[in-house]
């Protein structure tokens, strides 16, 4: 089960991808209201986009993108039924994988 | 005194050497499931040295080549959507640079060879500032900014 939405659209050629990632994208800076200690960083620090097995993108993130990424792209190519793949991982080493067919 | 220097970068030299050899074996972890992060970049506090860590240079020149989209007031500092386009031939990567924030590197966008410069997003700001796109091509650093105003509060702007 993944939890990244993929909708990714081709017309006249170039391929528009939108997605949205379900992670809390945690700074380590902010600090617990009640205890006062502060929350440890969690945040996607790498998300890699495929188009077919071809790496179309790799964006490096920090924790100062908002929480529930949204990201969109655009590339060259591609037509509908092609498979969208899209991988994140996280400053924990987890990862998560979604795809999606261009329609 | 020639020879004196000669001695100190070999000695210099060796060392990163041996931290690199250390690396590649996996000897350091967990440094090494993310070897391309480039972490210095993302902990830098200014904008000048974020850049020279992430693409080895700050010399980043305005151009109408480059075009970020941004609310002009923010009412929740956030999430900022954020949309970077470039015209420019041969863009490698786009990074988003929010001035005002402690660490003011959000995120860099490498590019394949099919990619159109193109990437839209939303982002954290701290406090009112630019926000700045850097577009990178063989010619140099192309960039663009625009200011956001981030209220807090309910007073609205």
């Amino acid at each position: 089960m993944s939890n990244i939405k993929i909708r990714a659209k081709s017309s006249n050629g170039v391929t528009t991808v939108k997605s949205l990632m379900s992670h809390e994208m945690e700074t380590g800076l902010r600090k617990d209201k009640k205890t006062g200690e502060p929350i440890p960083a969690h945040f996607i620090q790498e998300v890699t986009a495929k188009w077919k097995d071809q790496v179309v993108m790799t964006a490096l993130w920090s924790g100062g993108v908002s929480k529930n990424p949204y990201l969109s792209f655009k590339f060259n190519g591609g037509e509908a039924g092609d498979t969208i793949e899209i991988t994140w991982v996280d400053n924990k080493g987890e990862s998560e994988t979604g795809t999606s067919e261009i329609s | 005194m020639i020879d004196a220097k000669r001695r100190v970068l070999l000695k210099g030299s060796l060392g990163a050497g041996a931290v690199g050899v250390a690396v590649s074996a996996g000897l350091l972890t967990p440094s090494t499931i993310l070897a391309a992060w480039p972490e210095a970049a993302f902990k830098a506090t200014d904008s000048s040295a974020a850049l020279k860590d992430l693409l080895g240079s700050d010399a980043t020149e305005t151009s109408d080549k480059v075009t970020i989209k941004a609310p002009d007031i923010a009412e929740n500092g956030a999430v900022v959507p954020v949309t970077v386009e470039s015209d420019v031939e041969g863009a490698k990567s786009i990074s988003i640079i929010a001035s005002g924030n402690g660490t003011p590197l959000i995120a860099s966008f490498e590019l394949g060879d099919t990619a159109v410069p193109f990437v839209s997003t939303r982002i954290k700001m701290a406090k009112t500032s630019d926000v700045v796109a850097v577009v990178q091509t063989d010619a140099g650093l192309l960039s663009a900014a625009k200011p956001v105003k981030v209220t807090i509060g309910g007073c609205g702007g």
